[in-house]
């Protein structure tokens, strides 16, 4: 109304962001099925798994969290991480912004089968928490020697 | 696993991995900056800002004031293993940005900013003469 924008110029990026994030999720599950255990992007903390031969990596984006706090278990090849991070709200202060995850978090990772759930190592590094996982060594690929 | 969510890229920002029928313009859009998320609160003394920024050391934050912008830089780095090929990846860029245009009754001098696991907090002070003062309302 009146040809005055109702909005701040950078809600036209939150738009458009959260547009791409719709595509996303969109094109992101064609043609291949979604894990059923998969949360959609942006669930806080993000997740990413790396492989290798030897061993596989779970990384766990979550800052400023307390590590101590994390609850980390491992059922033959589904890691469940589980904390939280409660943000207290500054007193006398008027808050523009609130995008900040608050709360309790859960999520479950399933890894490829043949990780040994005895040997797992975690540690928290500028907000990551890093959890590796060792495979068993009948699963890697080993060289055949011709006689 | 959940590979048949997405098989991406490398979370390191290492060489893009793509599986096979994926559309390159996805590659591409993986490239893209991550926005972190962020608080703003204003009180009496400033306005503070407080941003996720998970993976990013003292070291690799570029925090700058350009004119009147605040700009928020960051570059990811965790340890990955050689040869390492991303399973899932919620976190497809290795690069945090975002910015503010900051207005004229902020001391942009005196900014102040501290990380610590990722999270980063940014205080920008008013100008001591133009902080609100409280106006008495005198009894006759």
């Amino acid at each position: 109304m009146f040809g005055i924008p109702s909005n701040p110029p950078s809600s036209v990026f939150d738009e458009l962001w959260r547009l791409q994030q719709e595509v996303d999720e969109l094109f992101g599950s064609w043609g291949s099925p979604l894990g059923i255990r998969s949360q959609p992007r942006g669930s806080f903390p993000g997740v990413n798994v790396g492989q290798t031969p030897e061993r596989v990596d779970v990384y766990l984006f979550a800052p400023g969290i307390d590590p101590k706090s994390l609850e980390i278990s491992i059922q033959q090849n589904l890691l469940v991480v589980s904390g939280k991070r409660d943000l207290a709200a500054e007193e006398e202060a008027n808050y523009y912004r609130q995008e900040r995850f608050s709360g309790e978090f859960r999520r479950v990772i399933s890894l490829p089968e043949d990780v040994d759930p005895e040997r797992v190592q975690a540690k928290y590094t500028d907000g990551i928490v890093q959890i590796g996982v060792q495979r068993r060594e009948s699963a890697r690929p080993r060289q055949i020697q011709i006689q | 696993m959940a590979t048949q969510t997405e098989v991406t890229r490398r979370g390191s920002g290492a060489a893009a991995q793509q599986a096979p029928g994926q559309a390159p313009q996805r590659q591409q859009a993986a490239e893209a900056p991550i926005r972190p998320p962020v608080d703003i609160w204003e009180n009496k003394e400033g306005i503070t800002l407080r941003a996720d920024m998970p993976g990013v050391s003292k070291d690799r934050l570029n925090l700058r004031i350009d004119g009147n912008n605040l700009i928020v830089e960051g570059q990811v780095q965790f340890e990955l293993p050689e040869n390492a090929e991303a399973l899932y990846a919620d976190v497809r860029s290795s690069l945090y940005r975002r910015s503010f245009s900051l207005s004229g009754e902020l001391e942009t001098g005196k900014i102040e900013a501290s990380l610590k696991d990722g999270v980063l907090t940014v205080r920008i002070p008013k100008r001591a003469e133009l902080r609100p003062r409280k106006i008495e309302v005198q009894g006759s």
